[in-house]
């Protein structure tokens, strides 16, 4: 292969690195409205009355609207395939106010002084209500947090609101309790993950305005066009035809922009007065009133022989969706199916849940989405129980991690076709010098030299589900336009999919243009989203270049007078094979635009019915300061098998980029809530993302394996790469001070806690 | 208030609100790289320089530029595409919302320190998050600008 398999540059790296207006805000017309909303200091509570007419009175205020004036229809915002199994329990403004962010009013003026003064001067009375801010007490609580008869849920997935369920399951193979019963050791353990922000650089942003058409255009930073289109359609009670939805440069997403966060907002204040407007979330808001991780306590049983055998695993997810329910139903299935299907000759295992609504913020889809919960749970609970078996945790899982070809019950029966990951664990056990290291070395000055290690899985793509579609063309010059409604958010798929095409297209990366995303232009895509771009996205973009390339042959036979099969193209010229003849490639796209009837253009869409799972083991060294409890990287290697590795430089920024988000989950990123439901951490001094002083050395390896059903073998990469860290860190605190901490994030203060009270 | 700025090398005068802050007046002069990332002068996004001094214009008054030049990428671009190549030869600009930032404050330090060590790279920029690269892919971009100015790459500056 030429191109695929190359570190390409980014398409849009040089206009990034140079500061281009490529982004929302930067593109946003000069003199539109500014748009905010007035939102609920109460976690749960009822607007009595709200006056806004002194409000209103402020020069430059356009006009302020509350519950009385959106429509009533109740929508989800959650970016899924339509009917989404999110529940229907929004409405743009409520009456009911559920979390503290809540939007109560939303207001319009001429720029950001008048709104932020007219927001002081709306008077709302409300009438507070207890709060469910514990999950643990929200399942048949008789405080309801969707008490109304509006709500609604359009798929089977066990919600009901008169019980605060968001969603609850319960699947199993084989007899768990009885083989748990037989088992040498049972470990048995609950692990806590919180409610993690994405905290992209780029807050959540939009830019609404009327075209020509009297049509509503929406520039969002969001990754999913289609459906952005689809809900602001239900919020609006607009048909969708009156809408067109686009995505610009996006400053990153990782699931964030998977929720309609902010469109919703400006979309209905440029549908009331006809006049452009912007909304752009404060980091505050972004904080406190977005779409972070579900918080999940996971419990896990596991059970196996004396020799190492593992026989089975029980997992019981209790997930928080918060106020709403958006990727509430979808992402604690992950919790269980990415998780338990690592091992791969279990002879039971159980996996159950419960997703419920309490009065905190609501959550979303964060890279990973329940799968990164729940590895934390069972690679924790399987590090354990190595412990309890004096087994070394490496031996134990090359005893019973899943193998190329074995059948995953808990993973939908699908088979492993493209499976590496033994390759992955002996690399990293060789790279980080396991033997040397496991479980500890004291350094005699009252720090500790620890290792851990994790596995993970991921899947690519939703099977059945996700559709992906790539539009080619032939341009008269002989360069390509590949167009596509997947949504480069910084992780470089117009880049990668380029790739494919100039490899299928046997051109260079300069003779393609990639454009997306606008749903007025670009062909069907779920958008990105459930590590579906490469893989699905990716097959749509081969299927498509193949077939463009025989229409290609076709119009070169007709203008060399001979029949297609004749025709031998090398992707820049087309000979004759029966005289020599030629026509350049420029000569074949200039002749479609002159007495041609057969477009040299092709659609191709693709949807696969399985979800091949990348995998991949993250090993950590750690120093650890038994005084401090500070937890010191020093090493962090990963060694991936995504499949076919279609551009070596962006898989591996991904896997770096996410290998620090997991840290920055495992050690220092917390969410508080006050007595009052009030989200403490709601800037960057309160929420500690990684800094580069926080990162030891990252080394990144691939094991490719081959993936049949992927375009050129590959699978996926961009969730799988946030999963490690938590168990593997976990592991490396407990292999240096002998405490397992089960709830993150674990802070140098629990350590160090944790060590005075041994 | 007036004030008179000399803004990417030329002169603007206008009068301002005394509470407008810096970011906003360079967004308003047409600066779009200077991007707002925290509002809390945690991120590093907004970094200009004042003066050739890099500063984090979210936390400084634009009043205070009066009398005083500003710099942001906009002003820098033959800088910033020469070094910038070495990051996007890594893949490490990724969604490049924190790349102007980065930038300015990187360019900042090799005016004055050319040859930084990795500790010294990690300090400087310590205050310029990146929530996509895990900031491993910037280091090896800077290590490999480094390197080839060592190797006679045109003077920075």
């Amino acid at each position: 292969m030429q191109v695929v398999g190359q570190p390409f540059r980014k398409k849009d790296a040089m206009a990034l690195v140079q500061g281009k207006p490529v982004f929302t805000d930067d593109l946003a017309p000069k003199d539109c409205l500014v748009v905010k909303v007035l939102r609920s200091p109460h976690a749960n509570a009822m607007v009595k009355n709200i006056k806004t007419d002194i409000a209103k009175r402020v020069p430059g205020i356009e006009d302020i609207y509350t519950w009385e004036d959106v429509p009533q229809q109740r929508f989800t915002m959650a970016g899924q395939t339509y009917p989404e199994p999110s529940p229907y329990d929004r409405l743009i403004l409520d009456r009911h106010v559920r979390y503290v962010g809540d939007p109560v009013a939303i207001v319009a003026g001429a720029n950001e002084e008048c709104v932020e003064q007219a927001l002081r001067m709306i008077k709302v009375e409300y009438e507070v209500l207890p709060a469910i801010l514990d999950f643990r007490k929200a399942k048949d609580n008789e405080l309801l947090v969707h008490p109304e008869d509006t709500w609604k849920s359009l798929c089977p997935v066990g919600a009901d609101n008169k019980r605060n369920l968001c969603a609850c399951e319960s699947s199993d193979h084989g007899d768990v309790d009885q083989v748990l019963a037989d088992c040498d050791v049972v470990v048995e353990e609950t692990y806590h993950t919180l409610a993690n922000q994405q905290a992209m650089m780029e807050t959540f942003r939009t830019v609404c305005y009327m075209d020509t058409y009297g049509r509503l255009n929406v520039l969002s930073s969001t990754q999913i066009v289609f459906h952005a289109r689809r809900i602001l359609s239900n919020a609006l009670g607009i048909p969708k035809s009156k809408i067109r939805v686009m995505k610009p440069r996006i400053g990153g997403g990782f699931g964030a922009k998977q929720t309609v966060v902010a469109e919703i907002f400006p979309a209905f204040v440029t549908w009331k007065t006809g006049k452009a407007s912007k909304m752009i979330f404060t980091r505050e808001e972004s904080q406190t009133a977005s779409s972070p991780r579900h918080e999940m306590e996971v419990s896990v049983k596991i059970g196996a022989d004396k020799d190492g055998r593992i026989r089975a695993i029980d997992v019981y997810t209790l997930s928080n969706t918060g106020a709403y329910g958006e990727h509430g139903p979808t992402t604690v299935g992950l919790s269980g199916h990415k998780s338990i299907p690592l091992y791969g000759s279990l002879e039971a295992h159980r996996f159950a849940y419960d997703v419920v609504y309490t009065n905190t913020m609501s959550a979303g889809a964060y890279r990973g989405y329940g799968a990164t919960q729940g590895i934390f749970a069972v690679e924790s609970a399987v590090n354990e129980l190595a412990g309890r078996l004096g087994m070394d945790p490496v031996e134990l899982r090359l005893k019973n991690m899943v193998r190329e070809g074995q059948t995953m019950p808990a993973y939908y029966g699908e088979t492993a076709k493209s499976c590496a990951l033994d390759r992955c664990l002996l690399r990293a056990k060789e790279m980080i010098g396991w033997d040397e290291k496991f479980p500890c070395r004291d350094m005699g000055n009252g720090k500790v030299r620890s290792v851990g290690v994790s596995m993970a899985m991921q899947g690519s793509g939703i099977s059945g589900v996700d559709v992906g579609s790539a539009t080619i063309k032939l341009n008269e010059d002989g360069i390509y336009t590949l167009m596509i409604g997947a949504a480069d958010m910084g992780t470089g798929c117009d880049t990668i999919l380029a790739q494919m095409a100039a490899e299928c297209l046997d051109c260079q990366m300069e003779n393609i243009i990639v454009s997306g995303a606008d749903t007025d232009t670009s062909p069907y895509d779920s958008g990105s989203y459930a590590s579906s771009t490469t893989y699905v996205t990716g097959k749509a973009v081969e299927k498509a270049c193949e077939k463009l390339q025989i229409k290609i042959c076709e119009r070169a036979a007709e203008m060399l007078y001979c029949t297609v099969d004749k025709i031998e193209f090398d992707g820049h010229r087309a000979k004759n094979l029966e005289n020599g003849e030629t026509v350049t490639l420029q000569e074949i796209g200039t002749s479609s635009m002159c007495g041609n009837e057969c477009a040299l253009q092709v659609t191709e869409t693709h949807s696969s019915p399985i979800s091949p799972p990348p995998f991949m083991v993250g090993m950590v060294e750690i120093e650890l300061d038994k005084e401090t409890g500070h937890v010191e990287i020093l090493d962090y290697v990963a060694v991936v098998d995504c499949g076919t590795v279609i551009n070596p430089n962006l898989a591996r920024v991904q896997t770096e980029g996410g290998l620090v988000q997991g840290i920055g989950m495992a050690l220092y990123e917390n969410i508080q809530y006050s007595e009052k439901g009030q989200m403490m951490n709601q800037s960057f001094m309160q929420y500690k993302l990684p800094t580069r002083l926080d990162m030891g050395k990252i080394r990144v390896e691939f094991e490719e394996s081959h993936e049949p059903t992927g375009p050129f073998g590959a699978k996926s990469i961009g969730e799988i790469v946030i999963n490690t860290p938590a168990p593997a860190l976990a592991h490396a605190i407990a292999n240096a001070t002998g405490l397992w901490f089960r709830e993150l994030p674990i802070t140098s203060e629990k350590i160090a806690m944790g060590i005075m009270k041994q | 208030m007036q004030i008179s700025v000399m803004l990417n090398g030329k002169k603007v005068t206008e009068d301002i609100k005394p509470d407008l802050l810096l970011i906003d007046f360079v967004r308003n002069h047409g600066c779009y790289s200077v991007k707002r990332g925290c509002e809390t002068s945690n991120c590093g996004l907004c970094t200009v320089f004042l003066d050739e001094k890099p500063v984090l214009s979210c936390s400084v008054l634009a009043a205070r530029a009066d009398g005083h030049a500003v710099q942001t990428l906009e002003g820098l671009q033959e800088e910033a595409a020469e070094f910038g190549a070495f990051i996007a030869d890594q893949g490490a600009e990724q969604c490049g919302f924190c790349n102007p930032g980065m930038i300015m404050n990187a360019i900042a330090l090799f005016r004055e320190n050319p040859a930084p060590t990795d500790d010294e790279i990690r300090e400087y920029l310590a205050g310029n998050l990146c929530r996509c690269s895990g900031y491993e892919g910037q280091l090896r971009g800077i290590r490999a600008f480094i390197e080839y100015k060592k190797q006679g790459g045109a003077v920075c500056r």
